[in-house]
């Protein structure tokens, strides 16, 4: 039980949506209340109001890292917000163990008149510390934050990095037993990014809580041990990181491995060219067999030439579930495909790629269609599938394979020799190299 | 087994039993809706007192940021308007104010009176002005129209000064009666505060309030014995306009406590300060009340 840092027991949140809901001037109150004078409180209807959060359950242990992951609002902010004491829940019940310490969006909780050095403080007296726990951290905090040359400068001068770095310092080194992190990753250069990263992975590993939420799916999986996964405000799944991270990200790609469009006028493209079919599948394999990363597979795109003589060259796009492109190709050196004029007619481009080439994960396909140098017809997911991992590439180990690319790559071994000779030892060499 | 691999195996269940013992420490904080009216939580506020601090700091900051004069403010102010009122109602109308010469008559009004005025408007409206830190970190709400009352008392302290020298210069020498003077403030600054945070929780929903306070301060101020002495309102009001106003009340006995002009403030003054308990009791739960949708609707 006393394991517990935040239990969150039926949480709803509802939201007043609409002109009804808030009289921004007395006025408004007023000849609402004339109009229509014994109209009852609450009582205006269902379409005005948003449920936020809806019987939200989540437990989250002492030390432990939990993530939560889903769309645009999908209720995530809203359940941090509610955790961090500034709104109140409609319905349910929190409880938490611990100081919580929250960073939510950028520049939290900073008096923008105040100097960052009186902010920190402020946030720490915020957090419920005494000044002289503040003062021990307050040279690390600055530090971490390398806002050092500005640190007596008031934050409303701040550039918006430089807010974000301050406030991530102050949020992670005061130490609050519970940290609750909102999109750090919005703001803030590369390797500041790593940085906080790599701080919120400490905090963790000090036994405290850290409840994180990221629209970045890598760092999701590398730093949480368990992922909430919210929809519409209610729990969709809870579970591993890894598990739930690629169970979301298929519920909102949803595997695509074909398209059809039966009817060239309703299809996309232009008056020169619409779209057919668009299917991918393992080379000797139907469209519902698996792709793992060890098989080769094909990408097929049909569509219309409807006048003689355009010049057409389609290319594509892959890429993988953090929005990296894994290539582009081209049929360059396919004399059929490449910038030359056509008949009329339907065609079809296939596109083969080798096994052993990408790692596993959810992947999604773009089609362009150029015409002297401009693209006439741009098709985004196009194809949306799953290359799987095969298990016996694995040899027993279960973590991610790091990388965009998973090639099987050429390696030998070799023995060389028994024992080191003295010709090969480095200082025999030097002898060699100096001019006696 | 070796001695290592006992430990090994035991490790995770020391360390689950370490955070076990600390879990059981931390403080619980449990987040309900609240319904109704829910009374003032004063350990939250002992808890948040450092928050306070900063408030106080932040808002004596904003008021003469970017200032060539700064703090000199506070005296040219309330001195500009003495020197105004005194040309006016001292040498043209020639309001009768009894022994005691009309600058440092109206002066002590206008000081309190400053105070009280600038306190009242500054805090009805601060909950608009730290959106910012309502909507991302919690703490009482309560302490943000609390800052704006305290800070308002060092510009009185220094207008304060001037106003001593004054009397000093007019010949009035302080008498016991001094000691009322911080009493007499403390009523000035719980009436600024019960109507304030009354004002400054409406204020979050209906900007109304924002166009209204001048208003209400013009009108308020004329209510007030500054610029006349309260017994120029005739008899048969002048009960129901000190019961009316609690100004009445501490601007004539501070008067009486720094000059010794007229009666010492008895039984009126008492019914001032429970006017004034009343509303600031009730001021507190209706801020209360309203305290949950700050964040919100601001």
């Amino acid at each position: 039980m006393s394991d517990i840092a935040v239990r969150v027991e039926d949480v709803s949140k509802l939201y007043q949506i609409g002109k009804r809901a808030r009289h921004d001037t007395l006025r408004d109150l007023i000849s609402e209340k004339m109009s229509d004078p014994f109209q009852r409180r609450g009582s205006s209807g269902a379409e005005e109001s948003l449920w936020a959060l809806r019987d939200v359950s989540v437990e989250v242990e002492h030390g432990e890292v939990l993530g939560l992951i889903g769309s645009n609002g999908a209720g995530k902010s809203t359940l941090l917000k509610i955790l961090s004491r500034i709104t109140e829940p409609t319905s349910g019940r929190v409880e938490i163990r611990g100081r919580l310490g929250s960073l939510l969006e950028v520049g939290t909780g900073f008096d923008p008149e105040l100097t960052g050095r009186e902010n920190v403080y402020l946030n720490g007296a915020i957090l419920g510390m005494k000044r002289s726990e503040i003062r021990r951290r307050f040279d690390e905090i600055v530090e971490f934050s390398e806002v050092e040359r500005f640190i007596d400068t008031p934050v409303k001068r701040y550039s918006s990095g430089m807010h974000m770095r301050l406030a991530f310092a102050v949020a992670a080194h005061l130490e609050p037993d519970i940290l609750v992190v909102d999109e750090v990753l919005a703001v803030g250069d590369a390797s500041f990014q790593r940085k906080c990263l790599g701080k919120m992975g400490n905090v963790a590993q000090t036994g405290r809580t850290v409840l994180f939420v990221s629209h970045n799916m890598l760092a999701m999986e590398d730093l949480c041990d368990r992922v909430v996964w919210l929809r519409d405000g209610c729990v969709a799944e809870e579970g591993p990181s890894g598990t739930v991270v690629s169970n979301y990200l298929q519920g909102s790609f949803s595997a695509d491995t074909e398209q059809v469009w039966e009817d060239p006028a309703t299809a996309p493209g232009t008056d020169d060219v619409r779209l057919r079919r668009a299917c991918v599948r393992p080379e000797d394999g139907t469209l519902q067999s698996p792709i793992t990363v060890r098989t080769p597979f094909v990408m097929e795109f049909e569509y219309w030439i409807l006048r003689p003589d355009v010049h057409l060259s389609p290319s594509i796009a892959l890429y993988n579930e953090q929005g990296i492109v894994v290539f582009t190709s081209g049929p360059a050196f396919d004399p059929e495909g490449s910038e030359r004029s056509h008949p009329a007619g339907l065609y079809r481009h296939t596109c083969r790629v080798p096994g052993d080439l990408l790692n596993d994960g959810m992947y999604q396909a773009a089609l362009y269609i150029g015409s002297n140098g401009r693209t006439v017809l741009q098709q985004d997911n196009i194809l949306v599938f799953d290359v799987r991992d095969a298990i016996e590439m694995r040899h027993g180990w279960h973590g991610k394979w790091n990388g965009v690319v998973r090639p099987m790559l050429d390696w030998s071994t070799e023995f060389v020799e028994a024992e080191p000779s003295p010709a090969s030892r480095p200082e025999s060499r030097r002898h060699w190299e100096v001019p006696q | 087994m070796s001695p290592e691999k006992q430990l090994a195996e035991r490790l995770p269940s020391v360390v689950a039993d370490r955070l076990r013992s600390q879990a059981a420490d931390l403080p619980t904080t449990v987040i309900q809706p609240t319904h109704g009216w829910a009374p003032v939580n004063l350990r939250d506020l002992a808890q948040f007192r450092e928050v306070l601090y900063f408030l106080v700091w932040s808002e004596l900051k904003v008021r003469y940021k970017q200032t060539v004069l700064g703090a000199a403010w506070a005296i040219i102010h309330p001195v500009a308007i003495m020197l105004v009122f005194t040309i006016f109602f001292g040498l043209v109308v020639r309001v009768p104010t009894g022994d005691i010469p009309y600058p440092v008559f109206v002066f002590s009004g206008i000081v309190v009176w400053t105070y009280f005025s600038g306190a009242l408007n500054q805090s009805s409206n601060s909950l608009v002005q730290y959106e910012r830190l309502i909507t991302k970190v919690y703490f009482p709400r309560l302490l943000i129209p609390v800052a704006s009352i305290i800070a308002g008392l060092v510009d009185f302290a220094i207008a304060f000064m001037v106003l001593i020298g004054m009397t000093i210069f007019f010949g009035f020498m302080p008498t016991a009666a001094v000691f009322a003077l911080p009493l007499l403030m403390l009523l000035a600054a719980t009436i600024a505060l019960a109507v304030s945070l009354w004002l400054s929780a409406l204020n979050v929903q209906y900007r109304d309030v924002k166009l209204l306070i001048p208003v209400l301060v013009q009108v308020w101020f004329f209510a007030t014995p500054i610029i006349y002495p309260s017994s120029l309102v005739p008899d048969r009001w002048h009960t129901l306009y000190e019961l009316v106003n609690p100004m009445v009340g501490v601007v004539n006995g501070f008067r009486w406590a720094l000059l010794g002009a007229g009666e010492p403030p008895g039984m009126i003054l008492v019914v001032s300060a429970l006017m004034a308990l009343v509303l600031l009791v009730s001021g507190l739960y209706y801020f209360r009340r309203m305290e949950r949708i700050f964040a919100d609707v601001v």
